[in-house]
């Protein structure tokens, strides 16, 4: 058995020092250098100052912003750092519900979120869709479907005194199609359609 | 499910039935020497290590091997995370892991399983995931190839008495199959939005005036391993369903291809080393009939809506998203979910726990099934090899002939090790699984079956070194880290070793020229006999729990009882 551990030593160092130290050092050189702001995490920057990440969602409660989805993600309670709490969008501490689709908590929120929704949009009759009910998996869900978009459109236009039409073209200007045509799902960025809102028709203070 | 959805399905298979044989021609000129453009890396690592390439080992000195260079593994990988705190390259000061959750961690990752009791971006320093994770999902890729390469030769020779040299597949798995590919994928995953940094968390004052927190790290050549080898670990707690490490439909074709063409493509290596290509493809072909089937109930399933939030006034029209990405949708989650539980990658890119019943059934199925339909790389089809051997062992039953596999006689010895590796499950699964659930019922989330469901996938994911959750159970407690610890290394080395003992057994036979009376294992009669044989296996063993579990929730769901 001695005789055995020598070569699984060194080959095991060996093995570190080519996988775990040459090559991650590789691609991120050569990242870095070809794709430097994918490789730093896509952020945004406005008025030198770091607003977010293009990729990671970000909570949206006020009226005058479209809605992302629920998120399930918590973090330290700031009365009590011991405890954790709901912080939704903690970009820090990734996290789905994990709720069992039998699961009565999982369906008194999304009962609660629907009620919500309705209360907040009440030109809208009609089904609220179901991106907008239930929590993404990462919690950090950047996206929403078109359907949502164009489901919360009236209450953007009406709280920043826009235009319905034109706030409605603008979610069409920020619908991405599938990938190659083909692959995912449409979508609409959440962020940067928020962003383009605020540069359009911005809140009054 | 709508035509775009079935088109991805589609594409998908196309493209990994393309690459397997392009793959596996390439896997096996690179098992017999004749990759050279790396030499000199490859001769110096033999050199430093002093592994004489010429001298080639019995099947015991091939397992004494893997096992001491697992063992200096997972010690490097143990003291790694206890030292982390002391250790540069950790910007978010994470401390040292416990020592219960780094046993559990360091056995995970060395059995190629990627269990994860913890959340990476809030628990593991940037060098732990690197020098530590990453480096243990290239060698247990590579262990598990080294060890289906070793059973290949053990059925390609004859009268011989030794199966290869572990170190030479190792350091050949390594440099010239998955090093490559890697490099190649995350420069991908980079373009298309992945980081790859040293930076600390950055912190981002969001539209509406809050601060958040954005995990960074060196993501991409760590992901690009995890999917290739068949690991599966995330780097975040969310696995690829984080935008981070799953940044669009494109990142996700290229991770969900990644995570079964090794797999697939081995069954063509086999069927070039045996001179034989139609065995390799009827292989396939039994794994594939087995995917589609798990597929198809997963899609059908997913596109349902939960009827009780449907009740509460949602939407029906886009299906199950609860746990779901909306740049995925449907169609590319139950595609993963079948995939990674089928290759025993174990990655996710959306919360199983949060299927429907019979959508959670499948990936449950594929596990139990014993990580045979594509598996994890090399352990995938080694695994099959074993049902081979009990497939063609009944099929001699039925006629009363010695069966024979590749023209080597099957006999009371062959059969007896391939019983015990297929024991291994029902014991690992359901007698570690009622421990937990005596032990430690505080770590179930959900009530009701699905609870039971919870247990029931954690023990089949940690025996077949799957690694993905029903994430709702809480792993990370002392009694539950130790069960899977034992779950991880049972189902592991337990089917190693008795795959290795049947290579010895057979390499040292002669070759036994077909006859009328031989039973061809290139037909389709042979892929419905061995589906029928991992099925009734499976089915019999795990009918029971799995009827109390899932089965039992779906009625119950349609019933509209809630827990």
């Amino acid at each position: 058995m001695l005789k055995e551990l020598r070569p699984a030593l060194s080959m095991m160092i060996a093995m570190t020092v080519v996988t775990g130290i040459a090559y991650p050092l590789a691609v991120t050189g050569i990242a870095q250098s070809v794709f430097p702001s994918q490789a730093g995490g896509s952020l945004i920057e406005k008025d030198g100052k770091v607003i977010g990440s293009e990729l990671i969602g970000q909570p949206f409660t006020g009226p005058g912003y479209f809605w992302g989805r629920p998120s399930a993600t918590s973090g330290a309670d700031p009365n009590d750092p011991a405890k954790t709490t709901s912080v939704p969008y903690n970009a820090a501490n990734s996290s789905g519900s994990n709720y069992g689709p039998t699961s009565k908590a999982l369906i008194d929120g999304a009962a609660a979120n629907i009620e919500a929704l309705k209360a907040a949009h009440p030109d809208q009759k009609g089904p609220v869709p179901a991106d907008l009910v239930t929590a993404s998996g990462s919690g950090l869900d950047p996206h929403i479907t078109p359907a949502s978009a164009a489901w919360q459109v009236k209450r953007i236009a009406s709280a920043r005194h826009a235009p319905f039409d034109a706030v409605q073209q603008l979610v069409g200007d920020y619908t991405e199609g599938r990938d190659l045509g083909i692959l995912g799902e449409p979508r609409v960025n959440v962020l940067k359609l928020n962003l383009a809102l605020d540069d359009k028709w911005p809140l009054k203070k | 499910m709508d035509a775009a959805g079935i088109l991805q399905i589609l594409i998908y298979l196309a493209v990994i039935t393309a690459l397997t044989p392009l793959l596996g021609g390439y896997m096996a000129k690179v098992y017999e020497g004749q990759a050279r453009f790396l030499g000199p890396v490859e001769r110096g690592l033999y050199k430093m290590c002093g592994v004489d390439t010429a001298r080639e080992q019995h099947w015991t000195g091939y397992a004494l091997s893997l096992l001491a260079f697992n063992l200096a593994g997972w010690a490097l990988l143990f003291g790694l995370q206890r030292l982390q705190g002391m250790l540069p390259l950790n910007p978010a000061e994470m401390a040292a892991v416990p020592p219960d959750l780094a046993f559990n961690t360091a056995i995970s990752f060395m059995t190629n399983t990627n269990w994860q009791s913890y959340g990476g971006e809030s628990t593991l320093s940037y060098l732990t995931q690197m020098v530590g994770l990453t480096v243990q999902n290239f060698v247990s890729a590579a262990t598990g190839m080294a060890v289906l390469v070793a059973l290949i030769r053990g059925f390609a020779r004859a009268n011989a008495r030794t199966v290869g040299n572990f170190y030479v597949d190792l350091v050949r798995t390594t440099l010239y199959i998955l090093l490559p590919l890697s490099f190649v994928a995350a420069l991908f995953l980079v373009w298309q939005g992945m980081p790859q940094n040293f930076e600390p968390y950055t912190t981002a004052t969001t539209l509406e005036g809050a601060n958040q927190v954005i995990a960074q790290g060196p993501v991409a050549s760590q992901v690009a391993i995890k999917q290739l080898g068949s690991n599966g670990g995330g780097f975040f707690n969310v696995n690829s369903s984080h935008p981070f490490e799953n940044p669009t439909p494109l990142s996700n074709i290229v991770e969900m291809t990644f995570l079964l063409m090794l797999a697939a493509a081995l069954t063509n290596t086999f069927g070039r080393m045996v001179k034989d290509q139609r065995q390799g493809w009827a292989i396939f072909a039994a794994m594939g009939l087995m995917l589609v089937i798990g597929l198809g109930v997963a899609t059908w399933a997913e596109t349902h809506a939960n009827p009780a939030m449907v009740a509460a006034g949602m939407d029906y029209a886009m299906g199950n998203m609860e746990g779901k990405e909306v740049r995925f949708g449907i169609a590319n989650s139950a595609i993963w979910a079948t995939a990674t539980t089928a290759a025993s990658n174990g990655s996710v890119n959306s919360m199983h726990d949060s299927f429907m019943p019979l959508g959670g059934l499948v990936p449950m199925v594929n596990m139990l099934l014993g990580e045979v339909i594509f598996g994890g790389v090399g352990a995938g089809l080694y695994g099959m090899l074993i049902f081979v051997i009990v497939a063609v062992f009944i099929a001699g039953l039925m006629v009363g002939r010695t069966p024979e596999y590749l023209g080597k006689k099957i006999e009371a010895k062959e059969v007896k090790l391939a019983m015990l590796a297929l024991l291994v499950f029902p014991i690992s699964v359901l007698g570690l699984g009622a421990a937990s659930l005596l032990g430690a019922p505080g770590a179930i989330q959900d009530s009701g079956p699905h609870g039971l469901s919870e247990v029931l996938y954690a023990f089949a994911s940690a025996t077949g070194n799957n690694g993905s959750a029903f994430a709702g159970w809480t792993g990370n407690t002392l009694l539950n880290n130790s069960l899977m610890g034992a779950a991880l290394l049972l189902g592991r080395f337990v089917v190693i070793i008795p795959a290795l003992a049947i290579a010895g057994a057979v390499v040292a036979k002669k070759v036994v020229p077909p006859s009328a009376g031989t039973f061809p294992t290139h037909g389709w009669l042979f892929v419905v006999l061995l589906v029928g044989v991992i099925a009734v296996v499976g089915g019999l063993t795990f009918f029971p729990v799995l009827a109390l579990g899932p089965i039992v929730e779906h009625l119950m769901l349609g019933a509209g009882t809630l827990f």
